[in-house]
Formats: C-alpha cells, sequence, structure tokens
C-alpha cells in the first residue's frame, strides 16, 4: 500500500514538474496560432517595418512601436545605469554596515511598488513637471517621463544583480591588489569591476529586458500616440519630449476591442515583443553562464 | 594558472597608474569617487522616500474608514471609495495562491527530490525534467502583459463558456501562470536548504519516500516555501497589465468566480486614465503601498526566523 501511494505521488508530482513547460508551450502556441492571420495578411515585412499603424484602414506597422520601445528603455538605461551601479559598487565595497541596512530595504520596497503607482506619480508630479520645459506641442507624456519613470523600476533589478556580481569576484584578486599597494577605490576599478563585468553587462541587459516589458506605467505616462517620435522643433534634443507607443502599451490599449486582423496584428505584436525579451534574456544568461566557468 | 595569469595582469594594470599618481592624489581621487557612490546610494533612497512620500501624505487626504468600506461609484464619476475593489483583490490572491501554489510546490518537490543532483534519472524523463527547468526559467523573463494576451487567447476568448469570459477564473489562472516561477523557485531553494542527514535519518527508520517527504522535508522548508507563497501575493496584489486584460474591470464585487471585476491597482488605473481623478487614485495607491509595505515585512520577518531556525539546530 506505502510504495502504492509512494509511485502515485511522484507521477503527480512528475506531472506539475511539466506544468512549466506546458504553459510555455500554450502560450507560443496560443499567441503563433493567433498571429498566424496578421503575418500572412500582411506580411512579415509590412508589418515589421511600416510605420503606419490605423487599424480602421487597414494599415498595421509596428515599426513605431518597436522603436518607442527602444528609445525609452535607452533614454531610462542612460539615466539609471550611474545610480544602479554606483549604487551596486557601493553595496558591494564601500557601504557601512548601517548604510546597507538602510538601502537593501529601500531597494526591496522599490522593486514591490506596483507599476500603476510608479504610472501614477510619473503623470501627477513629472508629467507638469516636463510640461515647463518650454516647446511647442510639448505636453510633458512622452519619452523623458516615461524614461524617468521607468529608471526607477529597472534600478534595483540592476543594482540587485551587479552587486551580486561584484561580490562574486574572487578575495585573492583584491588582496592581491591592495598589497601591491593599489588603494582601494584603483582596485575597485582596475581589479574588481574588470573582473565583474559580464556580470554587471548582464545586470544592465536584465534591467533591459525588464524596462521592454514594463506597461501599465508606460500607457499612463508615455502619451501612446502611435508615432515614429521626433523632434518638436529645430533643436533635435526636443526628441526627447516626443509622445509615443511600446509595444506593450499596443498590446494592453487595443486588445479589449481589437477584431480579426486588428487582433491578429496585436498577437504579432505580442510575438515580436516575446522574441525581442527572449533574445534580450537568453544573451544575459549566456553572459552570467560565462562569469560561473 | 589561471589564477597566476590574472594576477599578473592585475599588476600590469596596477603599475600603469601608480607611477603617474602620487599618494595623496590617489587618496584625493578615492575620496571623490566614493563620494559619488554615497550620493547615488543617498539618491536611490531619496526616490524611493519621494515616491512613497508623496503617494501617502497625498493619499491620506482621502483615506478614511469611509473610503475605505464604501463602493465607487463606477461610470466617469469618481464617488464612492475602494471596498469592492478590496473584495476583488482579496478573491484573486486567494484563487490565484489556491491555482499555483499546489502546482509549484508539488513541481519544485519533484524538481528538487526526484530528479535533483545524485537522482538516477535517464532517457526521456531526464530530458523532460531539463525541459521543465528551462521552462521555468523562460517563464520567470516573460513580460506580464504577454501572460495577459495568451491569458485573454485562451481563458477569456476560447474557454469562454468554462470561465465566464472576463471573470475571476479566467484572470487567476492567467496570474497564476506569472508566479508559478515565483513559487517553483523559492520553494525549490527552500527544499534545497534542508539537510541530507534529514531525509537519510526518515528513510533509514522505514519511511517511503513520500512519507519522509510529507513529515520531515517539506515541515523543515515550510518557512521558505511559505516565503515564495507570499512573495506571489505581493506579485498579485501590484500587478495590473495581466488583469487589465482578463478581469474586465467591473466596479462591483465578482458574486461568482465567474464574474469579473477589479482590483485596488486596477482602480489605480482606471481612476487615473479614465476618469482623472488623481485624489482618488493617491487614495488607493496608498493603500496598495501599505499593502506592499505589509508584504515585504512578513516576509523579513519569516526569513529572519528562518534562519534563526537553521543555525539553531
Amino acid at each position: 500500500m506505502r510504495k502504492f501511494v509512494d509511485r502515485g505521488v511522484q507521477y503527480v508530482l512528475f506531472l506539475s514538474a511539466m506544468g512549466a513547460i506546458f504553459i510555455v508551450f500554450l502560450i507560443l502556441f496560443f499567441t503563433a496560432r493567433e498571429s498566424i492571420q496578421a503575418f500572412r495578411e500582411i506580411g512579415m515585412a509590412d508589418l515589421l517595418i511600416g510605420t503606419v499603424w490605423r487599424p480602421g484602414q487597414g494599415s498595421f506597422g509596428i515599426l513605431a512601436m518597436i522603436i518607442g520601445s527602444v528609445l525609452v528603455t535607452l533614454g531610462a538605461i542612460i539615466l539609471g545605469l550611474p545610480l544602479a551601479v554606483g549604487g551596486a559598487i557601493f553595496l558591494a565595497e564601500v557601504a557601512p554596515n548601517w548604510m546597507r541596512e538602510i538601502v537593501r530595504p529601500a531597494l526591496e520596497l522599490l522593486a514591490g511598488i506596483p507599476s500603476v503607482v510608479y504610472g501614477l506619480f510619473g503623470m501627477v508630479v513629472l508629467v507638469p513637471l516636463v510640461r515647463q520645459i518650454p516647446a511647442s506641442r510639448n505636453t510633458g507624456f512622452g519619452l523623458l517621463s516615461a524614461s524617468m519613470v521607468l529608471a526607477v523600476m529597472i534600478l534595483p533589478t540592476i543594482t540587485n544583480i551587479a552587486e551580486d556580481a561584484i561580490r562574486a569576484v574572487p578575495r585573492q584578486y583584491k588582496e592581491g591588489s591592495l598589497a601591491l599597494g593599489a588603494t582601494h577605490w584603483q582596485t575597485i576599478v582596475r581589479v574588481i569591476i574588470p573582473a565583474a563585468r559580464s556580470g554587471i553587462v548582464a545586470a544592465i541587459i536584465l534591467g533591459v529586458g525588464r524596462a521592454l516589458g514594463e506597461t501599465m506605467a508606460m500607457i499612463m505616462v508615455i502619451g501612446n500616440s502611435v508615432i515614429v517620435p521626433q523632434p518638436l522643433n529645430d533643436n533635435p534634443l526636443t526628441i526627447v519630449l516626443s509622445q509615443a507607443r511600446t509595444l506593450t502599451g499596443n498590446i494592453a490599449v487595443e486588445i479589449a476591442y481589437a477584431t480579426g486582423l486588428h487582433e491578429s496584428a496585436i498577437f504579432a505584436t505580442g510575438v515580436v515583443l516575446f522574441v525581442l525579451i527572449i533574445i534580450v534574456n537568453s544573451s544575459a544568461r549566456l553572459l552570467m553562464r560565462g562569469e560561473a566557468t | 594558472m589561471a589564477r597566476e595569469a590574472s594576477i599578473r595582469q592585475i599588476g600590469v594594470r596596477l603599475s600603469g597608474g601608480a607611477q603617474k599618481s602620487n599618494i595623496a592624489q590617489r587618496h584625493v581621487i578615492q575620496q571623490l569617487a566614493f563620494a559619488l557612490m554615497w550620493l547615488a546610494a543617498i539618491l536611490t533612497v531619496v526616490v524611493l522616500l519621494l515616491v512613497v512620500g508623496y503617494v501617502l501624505v497625498e493619499g491620506a487626504r482621502v483615506v478614511d474608514w469611509e473610503f475605505l468600506a464604501t463602493p465607487p461609484r463606477g461610470g466617469l464619476s469618481a464617488e464612492g471609495g475602494i471596498s469592492t475593489t478590496l473584495v476583488t483583490t482579496v478573491y484573486l490572491v486567494l484563487l490565484t495562491a489556491a491555482i499555483a501554489a499546489p502546482l509549484g510546490i508539488g513541481a519544485a518537490i519533484y524538481l528538487v527530490e526526484y530528479a535533483g543532483e545524485g537522482q538516477g534519472t535517464s532517457g526521456l524523463t531526464a530530458f523532460l525534467v531539463s525541459v521543465a527547468r528551462f521552462g521555468v526559467e523562460l517563464l520567470a523573463g516573460v513580460p506580464s502583459i504577454i501572460f495577459g494576451l495568451f491569458g485573454y487567447a485562451l481563458f477569456v476568448v476560447t474557454l469562454n463558456a468554462l470561465t465566464g469570459g472576463f471573470s475571476l477564473l479566467s484572470a487567476s489562472l492567467a496570474g497564476a501562470c506569472l508566479v508559478l516561477p515565483v513559487i517553483i523557485r523559492a520553494s525549490e531553494e527552500a527544499l534545497r536548504a534542508v539537510p541530507r542527514a534529514y531525509r537519510e535519518g526518515s528513510l533509514a527508520l522505514g519511511a517511503t519516500k513520500w512519507q519522509t517527504i510529507w513529515q520531515v522535508v517539506l515541515p523543515a522548508a515550510a518557512p521558505g516555501i511559505i516565503t515564495g507563497i507570499v512573495l506571489s501575493v505581493g506579485r498579485i496584489v501590484s500587478e495590473t497589465a495581466v488583469f487589465f486584460v482578463t478581469l474586465g474591470g467591473s466596479h462591483h464585487a465578482p458574486q461568482s468566480i465567474k464574474q469579473g471585476g477589479r482590483t485596488m491597482a486596477l482602480h489605480v488605473y482606471y481612476l487615473a486614465m479614465d476618469t482623472r481623478a488623481f485624489e482618488k487614485a493617491m487614495g488607493t495607491g496608498a493603500i496598495l503601498i501599505v499593502t506592499i509595505v505589509m508584504i515585504n515585512l512578513a516576509i523579513n520577518l519569516i526569513s529572519r526566523r528562518l534562519t534563526a531556525g537553521l543555525k539553531g539546530r
């Protein structure tokens, strides 16, 4: 009897272990099945490089959204990177214990705050601030506001993983360098950071993955106009004030009322996003594996 | 060999700079660099205080007992409180955990106890296990809107007759997919931390493998597993994208699992985007932040007890 129970339990547990891969399969199957019509009728090329998205008139190009996602992510990385990497080195090498006890929970909480709350904060505080920048057609909603919100949201991801990478550097490297007369800072810059480089890069890439996937906060502050972001006037820097739409926003905003080819094109947007994320995450994983050996 | 080579490299890197700058200069540079890093860390904390402080202070203006206990009026009016969204959030958390926890814990037990290191599995089973491990890793990186998109296609549209379309059931099934990797990973870690000697002792006493797992390993791993479940509760409370496309967004509390609703997080979105009722949205956001802080505290408490318990043994 006990043997019988033992066997039965093992099969049940095996099935639940297969659950995860079953879900991956279901996700791939359903997004592929629903998007096939779009890929067939619109064509891979027109879908990917078309800049006009007018579902009512049968135009389904998602290039504007791809560019929007990429630009807002780039902005978030530019704004967030110094804080994240500086914070990671600080936590791993410089911080006294009491300061670590403050920063760690702060990062934990930053990671836990719901994205709608960030979006709300962006709408109420950042957007009116950005609107103060004098430029015609500047609504405050756009790439700059969205990048600022996103920079804070990916900060915990990058800081935590980069800190782990720095901590994983063997003690002997550090001790060897210090023994040779280098200051702590020289040791950090010339020995520790080069040794942890691939882990830090992996942390940044994972941050990119997180940024590309963010949805609600982006919808709330980026303006959602389907345009390829352009400078508002002669000053090329005003491109950061341009509205945009992300791939994720395109899915969330339109899926509920989309039908037919339009719905299929939304699923195609999902496929493109999924492929992008898989490329980004696997390259990070490859880098981290290289680090471990 | 490799280490010798890299230590030599270190020497080369160091000698380049060391000749140029004297000791005083090097210390000034170090002080400057460390000051910048302090600044980065302080800025991080300031940003947190700014966001949390602003939302809590602004939110506190509208939050009172009435706000918590009255249902929202719905439509484009911002009247009313958040009672039904609180109820919906609790329902959704419970239902999602009920679906995801058994599946996730079961998967973790199999991966650690039956297919872990040193366990003799071969052929098809070994292949399936490595595929499953890859699946968990992949799921953990999938952005939530993809879970939403998939949940919409499968649960809301295809299985409409079973789930009632936009409903608690659809949303919690999609949510369960989202938190499954969280639960599996935390449980795996907790199970791995249980000393081998526990298992060997139990097996030596004549218990079967399952009896050992059920009566010895699982109780020892319980705090870590519970941490995983609490973590996923936090994910469900703060998640919006998945439920935006699966839960429907009705401001009424669902009467059955086949009816839709809106969680607090969704309510923040609707208030801010559809109604532009920022004060009420801040109030709801403040409640959300308080909830998340309490969840974080709970996790810290459990893991502190966990480490204390392991040290005591």
